[in-house]
């Protein structure tokens, strides 16, 4: 606990950090049925910036962003403790809807998951549906900005109708992006979102996602460390379930003061 | 094949005096249509339920209840609904005891099916809609049954098909009826209770009538299996 408090102050220290913070969890536990992912997380999300979250496989960093929109407590035997504020406020208090929390904090997923049986214009169009915001909007044009937003309108402008699992990954993977914009979320999470795709398609999503942070802040998961250096403008490091290092990217990455946190860029363990 | 001479217009629509199967014709397309009516929602909700909610104990009680009904013995369904619907509620063989007793075979294979073909569909489906702070019953209402559709038709019409054929059940409720449909609270004529009392007839004319009936129930049954042919293509298509 102190070690980690440590670890956290270090960090805090290193990197001036401002008031403008969208996101800071505090404290922030998760557990899988007895088992421990997450332990005191402590780290701010800047808002209208990139922050990446870097680690091994299993250090806990999808399970750390899925409880920033409180995704995780969906799995069974899944819970958390300490707190997740989004602008100030503890979304993990008693009278907070989950539900509510999801549409301020839109998700990408590791796979491209558009649903199967709706065309591309639906997909795009169903968090708006469903949710019945539609407020007298018009769906066609958020449909085409949503789309435009994520760089996929040129391509598919003329196929709308057709299935949204009919495009290839890359393009299916932008039509989540769009489908999450939709619903003009605050906060975008992406959990490793290039993972499945090739670099062309890879290199498409990084710009798409530097532009993002324009309108939305961006929490992306990655084990790509070039593309955490390429995207982001704040890198976390985590390991076995701990925050070990949080601070610019740029620090990160070039003077790095945890040698953990060293020897997983040079990439002697990973 | 023996019963492809008896069929002829006559055999079609003329009631049993007039030599013709149209009461037990009409009474199994009434029986489907009831039992439909009234086991279809009902399979799919439970099976709704036992997939998409069903992470309790209440659930796995029911889901073990379910599995025991559809083992079930046919003609104890039958007795069953005998005791309680015929004698104790109603006081007379009805067309409505049947569906009910047919719908106790078909509740549990329609909810089966369903929970089956809702737990084909990945999970991810599942997640992008959470994600999007859809609620739960609403991504399982357009996200998650839409994707099930091809396998919830399929299962269902072949449920529908099983129960077409079931005989036991319908002797203790339905009893059968020379006449045309009399109303819901009335016995009532069907296809395999014809079949089976005809079979055992000494007369070799009304031994023919049975081999007709059967002909014609094979037909409904098999016009049930092609549609799940086609209920099928179109998923294979997808």
């Amino acid at each position: 606990m102190t070690s980690m408090n440590s670890t956290q102050d270090k960090a805090v220290n290193q990197q001036p950090i401002d008031l403008d913070m969208k996101m800071q969890s505090i404290g922030l536990n998760a557990w899988f049925g007895a088992k421990q992912v997450l332990k005191d997380i402590n780290l701010n999300v800047k808002a209208n910036a990139v922050t990446a979250i870097i680690g091994p496989s299993g250090c806990g960093k999808s399970t750390f962003i899925r409880c920033l929109n409180r995704m995780h407590e969906l799995v069974s035997g899944a819970k958390t403790s300490g707190q997740v504020l989004l602008d100030g406020k503890n979304i993990y208090e008693k009278q907070v809807d989950p539900v509510q929390i999801r549409r301020r904090v839109g998700m990408v997923f590791q796979k491209p998951n558009p649903f199967p049986t709706m065309s591309i214009y639906d997909n795009v169009a169903a968090g708006l549906r469903l949710t019945g915001t539609k407020k007298g909007k018009n769906l066609d044009e958020v449909v085409k900005r949503s789309l435009e937003q994520a760089t996929l309108w040129a391509e598919v402008k003329d196929d709308l109708k057709k299935p949204g699992t009919s495009i290839s990954g890359g393009q299916q993977q932008r039509l989540c992006i769009a489908r999450a914009i939709a619903l003009q979320p605050e906060v975008i999470l992406m959990d490793e979102p290039c993972s499945a795709l090739d670099p062309i398609a890879t290199a498409k999503i990084e710009k798409l996602v530097v532009g993002l942070k324009r309108d939305y802040t961006v929490v992306i998961v990655t084990h790509n460390m070039q593309q955490a250096s390429r995207v982001s403008d704040y890198t976390a490091f985590f390991y076995l379930g701990a925050l070990v290092e949080f601070g610019a990217t740029k620090d990160i990455f070039e003077y790095p003061k945890n040698p953990l946190t060293e020897k997983y860029i040079t990439g002697e363990f990973g | 094949m023996r019963g492809a001479p008896q069929i002829s217009l006559n055999f079609l629509t003329q009631s049993t005096s007039g030599g013709g199967i149209g009461p037990a014709i009409q009474g199994t397309l009434i029986l489907i249509g009831l039992t439909s009516l009234i086991g279809i929602p009902l399979g799919i909700l439970s099976g709704v339920y036992l997939a998409e909610f069903g992470n309790n104990k209440y659930a796995a009680t029911m889901r073990t209840v379910n599995d025991i009904l559809t083992e079930f013995p046919s003609i104890v369904v039958g007795i069953t609904v005998y005791g309680v619907i015929v004698i104790a509620l109603i006081g007379e063989y009805s067309a409505i005891a049947g569906a009910i007793a047919l719908s106790f075979i078909l509740i549990p294979i329609v909810a089966r099916t369903t929970e089956e073909s809702l737990k084909l569909v990945p999970n991810n489906v599942r997640e992008a809609s959470l994600a999007l702070g859809v609620h739960k019953w609403r991504t399982t209402l357009s996200v998650v049954l839409p994707a099930a559709k091809s396998g919830l038709v399929t299962g269902t019409l072949l449920a529908v098909a099983r129960i077409a054929g079931e005989t036991a059940p319908l002797i203790m409720t339905i009893l059968g009826n020379r006449y045309f449909f009399q109303g819901l609270t009335q016995p009532m004529a069907a296809l395999p209770l014809e079949i089976w009392r005809d079979s055992l007839q000494p007369q070799v004319s009304l031994q023919a009538q049975g081999w007709g009936a059967a002909l014609i129930l094979i037909l409904i049954v098999l016009s049930l299996n092609i549609a799940v042919r086609i209920a099928s293509i179109g998923r294979l298509k997808k």
